[in-house]
């Protein structure tokens, strides 16, 4: 385009926060005091000034129009002071010194189709991916999937069901964006990627798709002529990290590509140190618009959590407690040879003890 | 109803689909169903209300995606004039079927710490990206950006000096510096140890040059957590975490503390707080609370579960963990922690964290193999090297335990 710029970039950095705080943050920042969870969505902190600031908090479908933002922005100006924040896990909270304006933004915005909740002993948003409407190498969506979670989970979002919270994340690669949760629903890849060696030569940096390979099973080589590589299927253990690096190295597949359930990530360090998730479920159908079974295997955990989780007890930290054997019973998932861990510290997760439950 | 009845409604049907800008979407429309807030019914009546070509090209694209159980964008380069990253390319690899999904360009932008926002902020970012793009938004993406999504390369820089104009920048990709994430902090909680939103700012501008040019050996995330409840996730997603936390003792208010128990009893005193301590750090002694804070871990559990009893002590700071990431390549890692503590209360504590930052970037940049986060250039070269590289001292807060192997290089 050829217009004539007339402004000059301002390497700015971070958006500058001091007018984006509500008045009465601004006034008692640094001096709050303590809070708490009056009904299942509400929050209400108390200042040692003696302030008292309620907050709503509802889901949202993170991937937003301006429609929907705009809406956000009417409710906020009308009920709090035109102020607004999100959370980590997508749910948007408005922030109001008066009471009556609670139970006003909860209608209003139950009225435009967001749900209130996600604080406290519940459900809350989850953590999600782009997927197939956005990513260059996801192997399912992100947002459909986890419309059709919350869809499952709706009341145990607006409601206090849970023993304690439960943090759900979803990836649609293996690369897992998503990130540790309780629940993480993340792809698995069942079969070695397939090399377009047409294109490869001038779609990728060849020694760098050798090198990304956790397990080394890619080498160069010639195929009719034109440099390419081949994959080691021995070797290979389907993780896709060489389709992140190269698109001319092809893992995702309509069938092939699978579902896998990990539990017990937690990132928080109370209680029990932060801790990685474990499968429990796997090759399980990437089922589009619903993924039932995903859905199935997330109720059939939650079920036994509910049931039997203590108060304050993450799920990781319940399955500490009662051990993996009661927890495959109970959720009548089934422990199976893969679940063994085969790489690098493998060792750390075998039980070198005599203690057996039977 | 009976059948006719049902082709009225079938004829019905396809007569208002005629009126409609986007074509069928019968896989996407089944998730316009259940009580969830549905992303395919904003995208739909956004393209209805804008009559935008490019929406309707990722509407049809998502939909052909759902069918074929296959992704179709592809990545490539995108830039605004002077940066080298904060543009997301995408293009569709089937322009043939669908050639309205041909650009659908990502922003990164970055939001202000901790996501708070002014209505007038964030009203005149939607009117600034309705007018130049497709008018859908993430809010956020996992490394904390707002994504703006769907925009023509042609208009990219216009858009950019917009947003850039109402005080707006853009957040890293590729080998760089990424946006940074905090959470709600002194704004708004009692846990808070340190200023969040401060040092992350401060921090991101510092390193904004970094953002912007890519020039390390992979990507480098800050997250800032106001204590060990940690709700930026930061342990395992970020390559430094900074948790806020104290040195001195739990401020502990008696009065609250037997108002909790009346409240709750003394089953669920035992229960839920002094069973719970992972160090057994509390004690009944004649019936009162006592807690060892010689033997308190900081793990917060008993502040969150008798929030007006129990808070954070005064002497407070953070402590500084490196290397945390996700799978790719030798497996997910949780950040190790390399300074205990540090104090955080003056610009100068500050400008010091910066410095330590630096020189942790610096010996990741040059011990560091290409593609290779901060954690796994420790775990191949070693924690005890990269201490000696940065200058810290070592110390028992850094292990779970003393090695247990004898294969070591001893001083003698
Ligand atoms: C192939 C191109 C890739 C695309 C398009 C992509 C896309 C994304 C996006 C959109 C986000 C959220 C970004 C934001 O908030 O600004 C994200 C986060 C993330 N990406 Fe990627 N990604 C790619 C490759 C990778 C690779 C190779 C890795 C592994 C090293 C990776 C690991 C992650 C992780 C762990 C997060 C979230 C962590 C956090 O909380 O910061 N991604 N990715
Ligand atoms: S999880 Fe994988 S496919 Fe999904 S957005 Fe992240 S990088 Fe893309
Ligand atoms: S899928 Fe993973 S293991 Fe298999 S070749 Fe690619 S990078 Fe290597
Ligand atoms: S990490 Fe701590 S200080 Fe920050 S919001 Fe969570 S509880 Fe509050
Ligand atoms: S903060 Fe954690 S470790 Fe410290 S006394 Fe409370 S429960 Fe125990």
């Amino acid at each position: 385009m050829n217009v004539k710029r007339t402004w000059k970039t301002v390497e700015s950095g971070p958006r500058d926060y001091q007018e984006a705080l509500h008045p009465v943050v601004k006034k008692n920042y640094g001096k709050w005091k303590y809070h708490e969870l009056p009904k299942p969505g509400i929050l209400k902190h108390v200042a040692e000034s003696g302030d008292t600031l309620f907050t709503v908090r509802a889901g949202t479908p993170r991937q937003d129009s301006v429609d929907l933002i705009r809406r956000l922005c009417d409710i906020a100006d009308k009920y709090a002071d035109g102020y607004l924040r999100f959370t980590v896990r997508n749910n948007v909270e408005f922030m109001t010194p008066d009471e009556e304006n609670v139970e006003l933004m909860v209608k209003e915005l139950e009225a435009i189709g967001l749900p209130v909740g996600g604080v406290g002993p519940c459900v809350s948003s989850v953590a999600h991916t782009q997927g197939w409407l956005h990513c260059d190498i996801p192997a399912t969506d992100g947002s459909g999937v986890v419309k059709s979670i919350m869809d499952s989970l709706y009341d145990d979002f607006k409601n206090w069901q849970m023993p304690s919270k439960v943090r759900l994340s979803t990836s649609c690669c293996a690369i897992n964006c998503g990130g540790q949760a309780d629940i993480a629903i993340v792809v698995k890849h069942t079969r070695p990627p397939r090399v377009n060696h047409e294109i490869i030569a001038n779609t990728c940096e060849l020694p760098k798709a050798v090198a990304c390979c956790p397990v080394a099973a890619i080498r160069p080589t010639v195929v009719n002529n034109k440099q390419s590589v081949m994959v080691d299927h021995k070797k290979c253990m389907y993780c896709g990290a060489c389709f992140g690096a190269c698109p001319a190295i092809e893992i995702n597949h309509p069938e092939h590509s699978k579902i896998g359930v990990w539990v017990g990530g937690k990132n928080s360090n109370a209680r029990s140190k932060p801790s990685l998730g474990s499968l429990v479920a796997h090759n399980l159908p990437n089922n589009p618009p619903r993924w039932p079974e995903v859905n199935e295997v997330i109720r059939k955990i939650l079920t036994a959590f509910k049931k039997e989780g203590r108060p304050w007890e993450r799920l990781g930290e319940w399955i500490d407690r009662v051990g993996w054997k009661h927890f495959f019973e109970e959720t009548d998932l089934i422990f199976e040879k893969d679940m063994i861990d085969s790489y690098r510290h493998a060792r750390t997760t075998f039980n070198q003890s005599a203690h057996v439950r039977f | 109803m009976d059948e006719i009845d049902m082709d009225n409604e079938d004829e019905k049907k396809s007569s208002d689909q005629d009126k409609k800008f986007l074509n069928p979407t019968p896989m996407l429309d089944e998730l316009e169903e259940g009580p969830w807030p549905s992303f395919i019914t904003g995208i739909k009546e956004l393209a209805e209300r804008t009559k935008k070509p490019m929406l309707r090209g990722v509407m049809d694209q998502l939909e052909y995606s759902y069918q074929t159980r296959m992704g179709y964008w592809k990545g490539g380069l995108v830039m605004v004039r002077g940066y080298g990253s904060g543009v997301i390319s995408r293009r569709t690899m089937i322009k043939d079927k669908i050639p309205e999904a041909a650009e659908f360009h990502t922003f990164r932008v970055q939001p202000a710490p901790a996501l708070h926002y002014s209505t007038k902020m964030l009203r005149d970012l939607c009117d600034t990206w309705e007018k130049y793009g497709s008018g859908l938004i993430t809010l956020h993406g996992q490394t904390g950006d707002i994504m703006l999504q769907g925009i023509e390369e042609s208009k990219i820089q216009e858009c950019f000096d917009a947003i850039n104009q109402a005080g707006w920048d853009l957040g890293g990709a590729g080998p760089a510096m990424r946006t940074g994430v905090s959470c709600v902090g002194p704004a708004r909680c009692e846990n808070a140890c340190y200023d969040t939103l401060k040092l992350h700012y401060r921090v991101l501008k510092y390193f904004t040059e970094d953002v912007h040019r890519p020039q390390y050996l992979y990507k480098f995330k800050f997250k800032f957590s106001g204590c060990p409840n940690d709700c930026s996730n930061s342990i395992f997603r970020s390559d430094l975490a900074v948790i806020g936390l104290w040195r001195d003792s739990i401020q502990m208010d008696s009065t609250e503390v037997l108002d909790w128990i009346e409240k709750n009893g003394t089953d669920s005193l035992v229960n839920n707080v002094i069973n719970r301590c992972p160090t057994r750090a509390i004690s009944l002694e004649h019936g009162e609370m006592v807690i060892d804070n010689k033997n308190c871990v900081r793990c917060m559990h008993c502040l969150n579960v008798m929030p007006r009893a129990l808070s954070p002590g005064r002497e407070r700071g953070v402590t500084v963990l490196v290397g945390g990431k996700n799978i790719l390549k030798v497996g997910a890692m949780g950040c190790t922690m390399v300074v205990p503590f540090f104090k955080m209360d003056a610009d100068e504590d500050v400008d010091k964290f910066i410095e330590l930052c630096e020189s942790i970037i610096d010996w990741w940049n040059d011990n560091g193999f290409e593609k290779e986060r901060i954690g796994e250039t420790i775990e191949r070269v070693g924690l005890k090297q990269f201490l000696t590289g940065v200058g810290l001292e070592a110390s028992v807060d850094m292990v779970a335990k003393p090695r247990s192997n004898p294969y070591y290089k001893s001083k003698y």
